[in-house]
């Protein structure tokens, strides 16, 4: 839906210092793009690590952005809730959406269940990007959580369409 | 201290060193057993007692600091059960490899906060019989500096290096459980404490 190149430029537009990530088919190939930024790009074994180490950024003051698919958001549910609610941080996540642009030629993906109701039981500002001409929106979604000093999330499309 | 062995590291007494030794700008990070501790102390204004946590994930905020603040030194404490939760992190650690990071892991072999049920590191719960050897997992993970203390004055006379040498150090320090399973408490409001600790770190 996106391509590296217009996803590195997003993250530099938005002042993200750091991307920490678990790289999944549709996030791994970006990332060579936002490492030829000024972005630093920090690869993490498992998805709770990477809303942990986001903290320790931001409370060190720099800017991150943890990029994970839904399966690790899955994974990751302690780590987030201890940041964004106990510590009450204004941590940003991008989380893909496993097969939701393959719903027709691979259905039966449990994702696809689970995802929203997840967000949804989080209590986290989430918005759905689902069409290549909606990356402004993850911009938009971006500077309104920092400025309320929020934590948010923007939930992508995955999958072929 | 190796199976049914013995320490004669108190875990307080343990702490006490890091206390005395750590430097003025060094950023402390405990946790469960190790933050119950350290909040009985003088607080510093750079440390961060990370309770409430999300079990295991302190050598994370850590490492997340580190990057952050690389001039400064980050210190983080906590046990064998807790980084058994995140073995990954470890990995994750060594692949950036930063030279400010100090993790001290306070091995007692127990989850000494729900009644000091034994880890399955520990020899009792191994099919083997072995307790796990956490030096010998931080050196594959790929640490540069491994050290091991089971004595409290030796941990005294080496931990101006320790916490002074290039990273990222691992030392393991085979501490007694505390009796009581007390368990931790944030001392004070968790998001006032996170912060004040940004405010005191911004330039």
């Amino acid at each position: 839906m996106f391509n590296g190149s217009e996803i590195a430029s997003l993250f530099e537009e938005l002042g993200v210092t750091h991307v920490v990530t678990v790289p999944d088919t549709t996030i791994g190939p970006w990332l060579n793009d936002v490492r030829n930024t000024s972005v630093d790009v920090i690869q993490v074994c498992r998805e709770g690590e990477a809303w942990s180490i986001a903290m320790g950024l931001h409370l060190g003051g720099a800017t991150p952005i943890v990029l994970i698919q839904c399966t690790g958001l899955f994974e990751s549910g302690d780590a987030l809730r201890n940041a964004m609610y106990d510590y009450r941080l204004p941590l940003f996540g991008l989380v893909g959406y496993r097969s939701y642009l393959s719903q027709a030629s691979l259905p039966g993906d449990t994702c696809l269940r689970f995802t929203e109701p997840i967000l949804d039981a989080w209590q986290v500002d989430w918005k759905f990007v689902d069409e290549p001409g909606k990356l402004g929106e993850i911009a938009t979604h971006f500077r309104t959580c920092q400025a309320d000093q929020k934590p948010g999330i923007v939930l992508f499309a995955e999958g072929k369409a | 201290m190796s199976g049914n062995g013995t320490s004669n590291m108190p875990l307080v007494e343990t702490l006490r060193v890091i206390q005395e030794t750590r430097g003025e700008e060094d950023i402390v990070v405990t946790t469960m057993g190790t933050g119950r501790e350290w909040s009985s102390f003088e607080q510093h204004p750079l440390d961060l007692v990370y309770v409430p946590s999300s079990m295991g994930q302190a050598t994370s905020v850590a490492l997340g600091l580190a990057i952050a603040q690389p001039e400064r030194r980050v210190i983080v404490c906590q046990g064998d059960g807790s980084l058994l939760m995140n073995l990954g992190s470890l990995v994750t650690i060594t692949s950036r490899m930063p030279q400010n990071l100090v993790v001290l892991l306070m091995e007692n072999r127990v989850y000494e906060i729900t009644g000091r049920q034994g880890t399955p590191g520990t020899a009792e719960l191994r099919a083997d019989g072995q307790d796990t050897d956490f030096a010998e997992l931080a050196r594959a993970a790929g640490f540069p500096a491994v050290l091991e203390f089971d004595d409290l004055a030796e941990w005294r006379d080496a931990a101006p290096m320790v916490l002074s040498s290039s990273g990222p150090v691992f030392a393991v320090l085979k501490v007694e459980p505390v009796s009581g399973d007390t368990a931790p408490r944030s001392p004070g409001p968790a998001w006032e404490r996170a912060t004040a600790l940004r405010e005191r770190l911004a330039p």
